[in-house]
């Protein structure tokens, strides 16, 4: 499995009008879920949730093409 | 401060009424001359319906306010017949920039698809627009456009509207059957009716500049996050008509709005933007605030709202004149058959249900483009900034980038007007979408098909040959009281037809509309689908125009 690059959310069931929707229905959701935290427990929550989705990934391959283009636009 | 813009003085004439000592009885008032209360009254003239329109000021919006005019708000405008005008004058654009630090991360380009008369957006200041309309509204016998004239007190009674109205004169009493609120955010007629609009203000203060340049400028929208000439904020650049480029700097909640809009503090923000050697003066200069919030239902007894008045969004998405221009398009018809007794005052109902919907669609992109823009958190703005920096190598990250989604018509597809399909169609011409719009020719000219439909329902029949059309059966159809036009789109060009019809030349509306021979579509007054099926029941149509306008 590739790491898809392109937009890839959508929501089963719902219909979208604009392609932009079901990006920003996500982003909204996730900015949600930060709502009333410190900025350590912000930290832990993003950290909790990448370790949610990486074993629903599963495919370990996928997971390292996915953490080199993090790191590509990090600079030590 | 340099003009490129002389502003009207409209004569204000005293009230016949003041001498007379008369109250003053008019059918329909609408509060408030700004571009949603003009179209408001230009959609009932269509309708046939005497208004008095009252604005208390004698000139049109004093700077460039609202810029951007959507596709739909512009195909609105075509039907009041200032479209054009505002089309001819306003600036086209297509591409925006968007700028993350030093450097563009990617651009997008609105066009969507050819064979659409209207462009995605048209930048223009809003006292063009409005002296636009004002012209157009005071060549209609039937708007009585009154300028100085104040709305002082407002009742309410079950059949009715009073109204007290001071003038330079005096004052002098009106009486409505119906009251149109268009007087703006702050709405004084809302106050005066103890009438409630809920939401939020967002701590953040924007200052905004007409600029005229000199040099040439690419007409398209850049915007920049955190910028190396005003770090941690946004920047807005739009090109306006007459070389006004219009700026909006986000300034932060502790801005002195005062400090801020003097010459002395604008102008080193605008050079360290365009750097020094680009010449440039400014022509106006304000700092607003925002705030997001709706009316709970935008029709109370007699009383209707429309625009500002009745929901304020954030700047971002140009949906503020956009969306009141709807709330116009939306309310005229339905006005129309309640007085004329042909609907129930229910009818009304479903004009606040349906622009509810729209407002809270509006108001949900433009509070998601502001969260993305000033983000309120350490960690939205880490997403932020990890969103901009992947959008400059992978589609994903552009999806996510959010810097103003622009306005487009909301799909009513879960208004009850709708008559929901019993056939399959494909495509996104659903029962509650605006209708597309297509390339036709009508008597061998070329033209479009809005410009064949509005103001009545019509019955959009498809047919390969306008000889094969059963005339009797599709002429003169009517629903207690209420004309079906029917439209007939050909396929093949008809010599001699006895139904309206156009020549759908290279099939582009069939195509939008999923149609084949036979296919029909029941369009409303304001260009939206009510009920389409693959072959005409007279039974079924009356059921839907029934449906449509609240008769069951």
């Amino acid at each position: 499995m590739a790491l898809n690059l392109n937009p890839n959310l959508s929501e089963a069931g719902k219909r979208y009008f604009s392609a932009y929707s079901p990006g920003d229905d996500f982003y909204e959701l996730l900015i949600g879920a930060h709502l009333d935290l410190s900025d350590e427990q912000s930290e832990l929550l993003n950290a909790r949730l990448i370790l949610l989705l990486a074993n629903h990934i599963g495919d370990i391959a996928t997971l390292r093409e996915a953490l080199a283009v993090a790191r590509e636009g990090v600079q030590a | 401060m340099l003009k490129t813009y002389t502003y009207p003085k409209y004569e204000y004439r005293t009230p016949p009424e003041i001498a007379a000592g008369k109250t003053l009885k008019v059918p329909v008032v609408i509060v408030g001359a700004g571009p949603v209360g003009l179209g408001m009254a230009l959609d009932l003239d269509l309708q046939g319906i005497p208004v008095l329109l009252l604005d208390e000021d004698d000139t049109v919006s004093i700077g460039s306010r609202g810029v951007c005019y959507a596709k739909r708000a512009l195909e609105i405008l075509d039907r009041y017949g200032v479209g054009e005008a505002v089309c001819a004058k306003g600036v086209s654009w297509n591409v925006g920039r968007t700028f993350f630090r030093e450097s563009e991360v990617y651009n997008f380009n609105l066009v969507p698809e050819p064979d659409h008369h209207r462009p995605g957006m048209v930048n223009l200041q809003q006292y063009y627009l409005e002296e636009y309309l004002v012209t157009r509204a005071a060549a209609r016998p039937g708007i009585d456009l009154r300028w100085k004239n104040k709305v002082v007190s407002v009742t309410q009674a079950a059949t009715g509207v009073s109204l007290t109205v001071e003038t330079p004169d005096g004052l002098y009493a009106v009486e409505a059957d119906w009251l149109i609120t268009a007087d703006g955010a702050r709405s004084p007629i809302r106050r005066m009716l103890g009438l409630e609009v809920e939401g939020k203000i967002f701590m953040d203060r924007f200052l905004i500049a007409d600029v005229v340049m000199k040099a040439d400028f690419p007409a398209e929208r850049w915007f920049w996050f955190d910028p190396p000439f005003h770090p941690n904020q946004s920047v807005l650049l739009h090109k306006q008509t007459d070389s006004v480029f219009r700026i909006d700097f986000q300034l932060g909640w502790d801005a002195d709005p005062e400090e801020e809009k003097k010459p002395e503090n604008v102008i080193p923000r605008i050079k360290a933007m365009l750097g020094d050697q680009r010449e440039f003066e400014l022509e106006w200069v304000s700092v607003y605030t925002f705030q997001c919030r709706r009316m709970g239902r935008f029709n109370h007894g007699r009383v209707l709202f429309v625009g500002d008045a009745a929901h304020q969004v954030s700047p971002f998405g140009a949906r503020g004149a956009n969306s009141g221009l709807q709330d116009a398009d939306n309310l005229g018809w339905k006005l129309k058959l309640v007085m004329d007794g042909k609907a129930p005052e229910r009818l009304l109902d479903s004009y606040s249900e349906e622009r509810v919907y729209a407002a809270d669609e509006n108001l949900m992109n433009s509070t998601r483009s502001t969260d993305f823009i000033t983000p309120k958190s350490r960690a939205s703005r880490t997403f932020r900034n990890a969103a901009l920096s992947l959008a400059k190598d992978h589609a994903f990250g552009r999806s996510l980038v959010n810097s103003g989604r622009l306005s487009v018509p909301s799909f009513l597809v879960d208004s009850s007007l709708n008559t929901p399909d019993e056939d399959p169609f494909a495509g996104r011409m659903l029962p509650g979408a605006p209708m597309d719009d297509a390339p036709v020719e009508k008597d061998g000219a070329p033209g479009w098909l809005l410009q064949s439909t509005g103001n009545r329902f019509q019955l959009m029949v498809f047919v390969d040959d306008p000889a094969t059309a059963d005339i009797s059966a599709l002429s003169q159809l009517d629903v207690g009281g209420i004309a079906v036009e029917p439209l007939l789109i050909s396929r093949v060009a008809a010599s001699a037809c006895a139904l309206p019809c156009v020549h759908d030349v290279r099939g582009i509306a069939a195509k939008r509309y999923d149609a084949k021979p036979g296919s029909v579509y029941l369009i409303r007054p304001d260009q939206h689908v009510a009920a389409r099926w693959r072959s005409f029941d007279a039974a079924k149509l009356r059921a839907a125009v029934a449906r449509a306008t609240c008769q069951q």
